[in-house]
């Protein structure tokens, strides 16, 4: 149904063009240099009015029909019925009439439902057949308004290339509508959790059991929602990957400038660059299937209890992910000291690694504190590698080789399999997505900050 | 003069100096030695992983399967509803005719768990798509069950050495790996014997849809998934990505809007992929009711994610091509979007498809947002995947597979790695070779 709407405003959208195009060419009887504008702007002039108002009904139109239904869905539900409920328990009714109207029974619906999910079904479908007839009268009168314009002096031109720069600007806009998007989503969500639980609680809390009861007599743990050790572990997970990437990224940088040889650069650079390009799920299983059992039997070697879920295993691997932001970042602001700086440490009668040491990287010291920092914000929102090989379960540690968990496991395991948001349980999962966001961009308005300034200084 | 008292003075210190200098010469060599160690670490690592995922994944792209010669009997497959045969029947019966010594209920039970438990259903889909073959004898191909694969492929071992419990020194004894009866060892090695056991390329692996049985998974579910996510990521992303750049670098006035968009943009670019994830769990499932585990919301999400990287690659594009094309069709009487559109994006084109292509590889590689939608649903079938119904993708496969028990799953893992790594090279091939191919120095 759906896709013939839009096949429809596909269809309307070509015959349009055909349409303005002829009926310019129509109307100079054929001399086209008496035009303003060629046929096609003409043509072009007419598709959009067809096409851009009937698909943006037809999309909001979809957007708010859900929502709307679900609202006159509410409101109509007889009193008797509703009477006593919480906006939970009537969200659970409202479900089950959406699945009876779909078709899925479970059990026995009682009358009322029945009824609700008749009239549920009906309004659907008025509203499918609605849609139909108002998205094509909406590109039947644009066709006719556009139509009538076009005339020789019609400055068909002018108007399309006013609509395609509209059409750029909304585009451009799209970015800051998904920052919005994520903002507010979060932000509603988190809200709502810290409505049922106290954001004293969740800063400071250093208990972590999010599994609550869901149903009545179902044995879980209390439900605590203290993410200190969560946050703890994301910090110790990170640290570990930072103190992985940091001396190999920086040395290899460093090599790779100075010493190497043009050819070695231009071969080992992308190798290196490789290790940013495999996702992080590979990473992961890498975790599990290679890193974690050796690492155990190391520590069965040496008399170190490991856990196969360690810290250890999870930020080392981690740490092997981020080493290309490290490594390139370094580079550049490597590469970004002036020139003279390192002549004239030359002068001086220094060695290459001299300065290196005591020019160069001074120098580039807030560029490679800016790549450290992106590299941070990198580690703390990396979701697979610590999903696979890091724990679930919140424990409050500093030993590497015992099994944390972080934001972003919590994250996806507060979520999977579980898409009402009516619990503390989901919407826990929106305010540790919130921390994140907010502290990954921080670190990046830093980093950036840190590398503009920097950047400035020797232009 | 002066000079023969300052050498004499000075010899100690010349000698000093000598050393000191090899000492600071041979800091500057062990800093170098530290970047080769350090670069060699990394490469090395980079091997490890590649070497231990090749190791272990090689062996899913070949399957043992067992030819059987099967007798579809007509007394348990009725020819006028073959669709309801006892299938399970024919099979145990084959089995036993080839190993007569299994007698028992029990005993044929356990010769059947030689092959996949989907054996019945292999058959029963073979009858129905040839009705012919009802009281004929047919040869098919079945699939060895996973232990026996492994055992075939000898990642487990047939024998096992249980040291003795007796005297010490004594020989350890051998018996049965505990996960195989005698019978069932014996049976194998009698079809080992008739040649019947043959390792063929694994063709499932690519074109089988998800199971549980992992010698019958494979990824078609996955990568048809994949496709249609990226088919509607890169349809959204494409036009949008490159209208949103023209306008940026080209038409827009510097004022605190377009400054906020570019900030926008530069910050969209490090947002966790997670958070991408629970922005399309609240937005496009739980406020536009879209259904969940679709592509279509897949391919939304990412191309949120996508749009960044094509946005800045479209613009570096833009910045390449030389004021003097823009100034001379100018010149000529072009309108400012005549100018982009007929001059200025044709010769940005080839920069703007290498950002896509890479922007589309990072997508395909993307899992956590897919996760939170809930694109990890168990696909059983090919058949019906549409953008709106529940379907999975290749790295969430990959998700799902290595969470799996079962001991195949861990080669399956590896090998559906080896697959999406071979997509992303490709992908990134197309990319060099357009670079390489198209790229115009002024």
């Amino acid at each position: 149904m759906i896709g013939y709407i839009f096949l429809a405003i596909l269809v309307l959208i070509v015959t349009g063009f055909y349409f303005g195009r002829r009926r310019s060419v129509a109307a100079v009887g054929g001399r086209q240099k008496e035009l303003h504008s060629r046929p096609d702007y003409h043509g072009a002039y007419v598709a959009a009015w067809v096409g851009i108002p009937s698909l943006l009904l037809v999309l909001t139109w979809l957007a708010l029909q859900g929502p709307v239904i679900n609202l006159l869905l509410e409101r109509s539900l007889p009193a008797e019925t509703v009477a006593g409920l919480n906006s939970d328990q009537i969200n659970l009714l409202l479900s089950e009439i959406r699945s009876v109207a779909a078709g899925n029974v479970f059990g026995e619906p009682t009358p009322a439902i029945e009824e609700a999910a008749q009239r549920y079904r009906g309004w659907q479908e008025i509203a499918r057949y609605a849609m139909v007839a108002v998205a094509l009268s909406v590109a039947m009168l644009g066709l006719l308004f556009a139509g009538r314009r076009i005339s020789p002096s019609f400055r068909a031109r002018h108007g399309a290339e006013r609509i395609l720069s509209g059409l750029m600007i909304a585009c451009s806009l799209l970015a800051i509508l998904t920052t919005l998007g994520i903002v507010l989503s979060l932000l509603v969500e988190a809200l709502r959790f810290f409505d049922r639980v106290s954001p004293l609680e969740f800063f400071f809390g250093l208990n972590w059991e999010p599994q609550i009861p869901i149903r009545e007599g179902q044995v879980t743990a209390g439900g605590a929602f203290g993410a200190v050790p969560v946050f703890a572990g994301t910090l110790l997970i990170s640290f570990i990957a930072l103190a992985v990437a940091i001396p190999i990224g920086l040395l290899s940088a460093v090599y790779l400038t100075e010493y190497a040889y043009p050819k070695v650069r231009s071969t080992v650079k992308p190798l290196l660059e490789l290790l940013a390009g495999i996702p992080t799920v590979v990473y992961g299983f890498f975790a599990v299937l290679t890193v974690a059992p050796a690492m155990r039997n190391f520590g069965e070697m040496i008399g170190v209890p490991i856990a196969p879920n360690s810290a250890m295993a999870a930020g080392g691997v981690m740490g092997i992910m981020i080493i290309p932001f490290i490594s390139s970042l370094s580079d550049d602001a490597i590469n970004a000291v002036p020139r003279s700086m390192r002549d004239g440490s030359y002068a001086m009668g220094a060695t290459k690694g001299e300065t290196i040491t005591r020019v160069l990287l001074p120098a580039a010291l807030p560029g490679i504190m800016g790549g450290i920092l992106l590299a941070a914000s990198r580690a703390i929102g990396e979701t697979m590698i610590v999903v696979m090989a890091a724990g679930i379960i919140a424990n409050m540690t500093a030993n590497p080789f015992e099994p944390v968990t972080t934001v972003t496991v919590q994250i996806v395991t507060l979520l999977i399999g579980d898409s009402e948001f009516d619990n503390p349980k989901t919407l826990a999962a929106f305010a540790l997505g919130l921390v994140l966001f907010v502290v990954t961009l921080a670190l990046n308005v830093l980093a950036l900050h840190i590398v503009r300034r920097y950047r400035e200084q020797y232009d | 003069m002066t000079d023969a008292t300052l050498g004499k003075t000075d010899r100690p210190r010349e000698w000093e100096a000598t050393k000191r200098v090899r000492r600071r010469y041979a800091a500057d060599w062990r800093l170098q030695a530290y970047g080769i160690i350090a670069i060699g670490l990394a490469l090395g690592l980079l091997g490890i992983l590649l070497v231990s995922l090749i190791s272990t994944g090689y062996q899913a792209f070949v399957q043992t399967n067992i030819d059987l010669e099967i007798y579809v009997d007509p007394a348990k497959v009725d020819a006028k509803d073959p669709a309801k045969g006892n299938f399970r029947a024919v099979v145990r019966d084959t089995l036993t005719n080839i190993f007569p010594q299994a007698q028992s209920p029990k005993q044929k039970t356990e010769l059947t768990k030689i092959l996949t438990a989907d054996a019945p259903y292999i058959l029963r889909d073979y009858v129905l798509a040839h009705p012919e073959s009802i009281g004929q004898r047919v040869v098919l191909a079945v699939p060895a069950s996973d232990p026996f694969d492994q055992l075939n492929k000898g990642v487990i071992p047939k024998y096992q050495d249980v040291p003795d419990g007796g005297a010490p020194g004594s020989a350890p004894t051998r018996t049965v790996n505990p996960r195989f009866s005698p019978l069932q060892i014996e049976a194998f090695e009698d079809l080992e014997k008739k040649g019947l056991v043959r390792t063929p390329f694994n063709w499932g692996l690519f074109f089988n849809a998800d199971s549980r049985f992992p010698e019958r998974a494979g990824l078609a579910g996955a990568i048809t998934g994949s496709f249609y996510a990226l088919l509607v990521c890169f349809l959204l992303s494409f036009p949008i990505g490159i209208a949103a750049a023209l306008y940026l670098e080209e038409f827009a006035p510097k004022n605190r809007l377009t400054d906020l968009i570019e900030v926008n943009i530069n910050n969209l670019a490090a947002v966790p992929s997670v958070v991408f994830g629970l922005l399309g769990l609240a937005v496009f499932l739980g406020f536009f009711g879209l259904p969940r585990s679709a592509p279509l919301v897949g391919g939304m999400v990412l191309s949120l994610m996508t749009l960044p990287t094509i946005i800045i690659a479209t613009r570096a594009a833009l910045k390449a091509v030389p004021p003097s094309i823009r100034e001379a069709a100018l010149g000529v009487g072009a309108s400012k979007h005549q100018v982009m559109l007929h001059h200025v994006l044709p010769v940005a084109m080839p920069g703007i498809l290498t950002g896509t292509i890479i922007g589309m590889a990072q997508a395909l590689g993307e899992t956590a947002p897919l996760l939170l939608i809930g694109m990890n649903a168990f696909i059983p079938s090919v058949e019906n995947i549409g953008l709106l119904d529940p379907a999975t993708s290749l790295p969430t496969q990959i998700y799902s597979w290595a969470d799996s028990p079962e001991r195949g799953f861990v080669a399956r893992t590896s090998a559906a790695i080896l697959v999406l790594l071979g997509f992303l090279a490709v992908m990134n091939l197309v990319a060099i070779v357009l670079r390489h191919r198209f790229e115009r120095k002024w």
